[in-house]
C-alpha cells in the first residue's frame, strides 16, 4: 500500500466509524422517544400487530398477483400508444396536422387530470352506458384508465428522447438518400429509446403502484383486500403489510432504475 | 466543351439578413476535382450543403446532368443517392457498427440484396485498410477510422459526385494522411469530387482546380500552380500569406 492508498483507507475507516455511531444514535433515539408518546401502545396495537400480519400476509399476497397482472397487460399497451402519440406529435406534413393537435391535445389532457380521477371517470362513466357483460368489467376500464394516462407520459419522454437526438443523425441519413419514414425508423428512434430507458423505467415503477387505485372502482387487488381485512379485523396491520408487498418490488426496481441512469450518465460523459 | 457533370449558376443563399452565398457559378466536369479553399465562414460548407440541396437555395440554380435539381419541391431522393457527402463530424450511426452503418442507405434505399451487398462492402472495406474493423461500433475507432467509415458508406451508394466538407479538420493531425490517402485513391479511380479544406499541400497536389471563396462569392479560380504560385488577387494573395506562412 503507498501512502496516498494508505491515507484514503483512513479516511473510509474514520467515515465509516461516524456513519455507524450517527445511524446507532438516531435509531436508539427513535426507539426510546416514539414508545414515550402517549398514543403509541393504541398505535402499536392498530398498525403493527404481528399476528394480524402473519394472518392476512398470504392472501394480501395472492391479491397483490391481480395488481402484477394489470401492470403486466398494462405496459405493452402503454408502450406502444406512447410511441404513436409521440411520433403523431412530430408529424410534419400538412395533412398530418390535426394528428399532430390530437397528440398535443391528448398529452395535455391525460397528464393535467389526477390519475384517480381518470380511472373513476373512465372506469364507472364508460360501463354505465349499459354496455353487456364481459365489457362492462371494471379491470378493462380501469386498465385503459391507466394506459390512457401513463402513455401520456410516455410519450412525452419519448418526444423529448427524440429530440435529444443531433440533427446531425438525420442531416446524414437523408444525405445516404433515406426518406423521413426510414430515417426516423432506422436512425432516430433506436438511438431515442436507447436513451430514455431509465425514464421510463421510474415511469413503470410509478405505474405499479398506480395500479393499486383501481381498487376504487371494483377489482379486489391488493389495496382492496387490506381494506376488507381491516373492517373485518378492526385493525390497520393489513395496510402496513400492503405497504411492505409493495416495498418488495418497487424498491430493487427503483434501484435497477437508478442503475441504468448511472451507467447511461457515465457512459456518455 | 462537353456538358458539365455538374453547374451552378447565379447560386445565393442567405441565413436571414446573413448573406453567405452571393452568387456562385461553377461547372464541374466528370472525373474532376475540384478544391475550395478559403477563410472560415467564407461559404464552401454551405456551397457543398447546397448542391446536395440540404440547404434549400435561395435563387440561381443547379444542374445535375442538365436536370434541375434546385427546382422547390422536387423530390430529393433520387438525387441525394447520386450525390455524396461527406461530414467534418463524422456523423456515422452510433448505433450501428461500421458495416452496418454501410449498409443501411444501400439495403433500404436501393434494395439490393444483403450478400451481394455485403461483399462489396466488404471490398470497401479492404480497400481502404479496415478490413479487421467492420464489426466495430463508431465509439471503438479512432477518428481517422471513423471517417474513412463515413467515406464508405457514402461510396456503397456508388454517387456519381462526392462531395467532401472539411473532413479532416476534426482529426489529429497524425491521423489526417490515412484520410487523405483515402481520397488520393479515389482520385486515381476518376470519380468526381469537391472538397472545400483547408489542407493546401493536398490541393496543389491533387486538384484539377482550386477555387478560392471570400465573402460568399468565388474570387478566383485556376489551376493549383496558378493559384498558390501566382494568385491575381490582392484577397488571395493576403488568404494565402496567412495560411501558408
Amino acid at each position: 500500500m503507498n501512502r496516498r492508498q494508505a491515507y484514503e483507507a483512513g479516511q473510509r475507516r474514520r467515515a465509516l466509524r461516524v456513519a455507524g455511531i450517527s445511524t446507532a444514535l438516531v435509531l436508539a433515539a427513535i426507539m426510546v422517544l416514539v414508545p414515550l408518546a402517549p398514543g403509541w401502545p393504541q398505535v402499536k396495537a392498530s398498525f403493527f400487530d404481528g399476528a394480524v400480519f402473519a394472518q392476512t400476509f398470504p392472501t394480501l399476497l395472492k391479491a397483490f398477483l391481480i395488481d402484477v397482472m394489470i401492470f403486466a397487460w398494462s405496459v405493452p399497451l402503454i408502450l406502444a400508444l406512447g410511441l404513436a402519440i409521440a411520433l403523431a406529435r412530430g408529424a410534419q406534413a400538412p395533412a398530418l396536422f390535426p394528428l399532430r393537435v390530437f397528440g398535443a391535445v391528448y398529452v395535455d389532457v391525460f397528464r393535467g387530470v389526477p390519475v384517480v380521477l381518470t380511472i373513476y371517470l373512465i372506469g364507472f362513466g364508460v360501463p354505465g352506458l349499459g354496455l353487456p357483460r364481459p365489457w362492462n368489467s371494471p379491470y378493462i376500464w380501469g386498465t385503459v384508465a391507466l394506459v390512457l394516462t401513463y402513455s401520456a407520459y410516455v410519450a412525452e419522454v419519448l418526444r423529448s428522447g427524440i429530440e435529444s437526438i443531433h440533427a446531425s443523425q438525420r442531416n446524414a441519413s437523408i444525405c445516404l438518400g433515406l426518406s423521413e419514414r426510414d430515417t426516423m425508423r432506422y436512425v432516430i428512434l433506436p438511438q431515442a429509446i436507447r436513451r430514455v430507458v431509465p425514464a421510463n423505467m421510474n415511469m413503470l415503477v410509478a405505474l405499479q403502484k398506480d395500479v393499486a387505485l383501481l381498487s376504487f372502482i371494483g377489482p379486489v387487488e391488493i389495496l382492496r383486500q387490506a381494506g376488507i381485512y381491516k373492517s373485518l379485523l378492526a385493525n390497520f396491520t393489513p395496510y402496513v403489510v400492503a405497504a411492505v408487498i409493495f416495498l418488495m418490488v418497487t424498491v430493487p426496481a427503483t434501484r435497477y432504475a437508478d442503475h441504468l441512469l448511472n451507467r447511461d450518465r457515465n457512459a456518455r460523459s | 466543351m462537353p456538358e458539365a457533370k455538374l453547374s451552378l449558376r447565379g447560386v445565393t443563399k442567405s441565413f436571414g439578413d446573413n448573406a453567405v452565398l452571393r452568387g456562385i457559378d461553377m461547372d464541374v466536369a466528370a472525373g474532376e476535382m475540384i478544391c475550395l479553399i478559403g477563410a472560415s465562414g467564407s461559404g464552401k460548407s454551405t456551397l457543398l450543403r447546397c448542391i446536395n440541396q440540404l440547404e434549400p437555395i435561395d435563387d440561381g440554380v443547379v444542374l445535375l446532368d442538365g436536370l434541375d435539381i434546385s427546382e422547390p419541391g422536387l423530390d430529393l431522393g433520387p438525387i441525394r443517392r447520386r450525390i455524396g457527402i461527406v461530414f467534418q463530424s463524422y456523423n456515422l450511426f452510433p448505433h450501428m457498427n461500421a458495416v452496418e452503418n454501410v449498409l443501411l442507405a444501400p439495403r433500404r434505399v436501393l434494395k439490393e440484396e444483403v450478400g451481394a451487398l455485403r461483399v462489396r462492402a466488404e471490398a470497401l472495406f479492404e480497400r481502404f485498410g479496415l478490413a479487421q474493423h467492420i464489426e466495430k461500433y463508431p465509439d471503438q475507432l479512432s477518428g481517422g477510422q471513423q471517417q474513412r467509415v463515413a467515406v464508405i458508406r457514402a461510396l456503397a451508394m456508388r454517387p456519381e459526385i462526392m462531395l467532401f466538407d472539411e473532413i479532416t479538420a476534426a482529426l489529429d493531425p497524425e491521423l489526417v494522411g490515412e484520410v487523405l490517402n483515402v481520397l488520393r485513391q479515389l482520385r486515381g479511380e476518376g470519380m468526381t469530387m469537391l472538397l472545400a479544406t483547408h489542407e493546401m499541400g493536398f490541393a496543389r497536389e491533387l486538384a484539377d482546380r482550386v477555387c478560392f471563396m471570400d465573402g460568399g462569392v468565388i474570387v478566383e479560380e485556376g489551376a493549383p500552380e496558378e493559384i498558390f504560385s501566382t494568385p491575381q488577387v490582392a484577397r488571395t494573395q493576403a488568404f494565402l500569406r496567412s495560411v501558408l506562412r
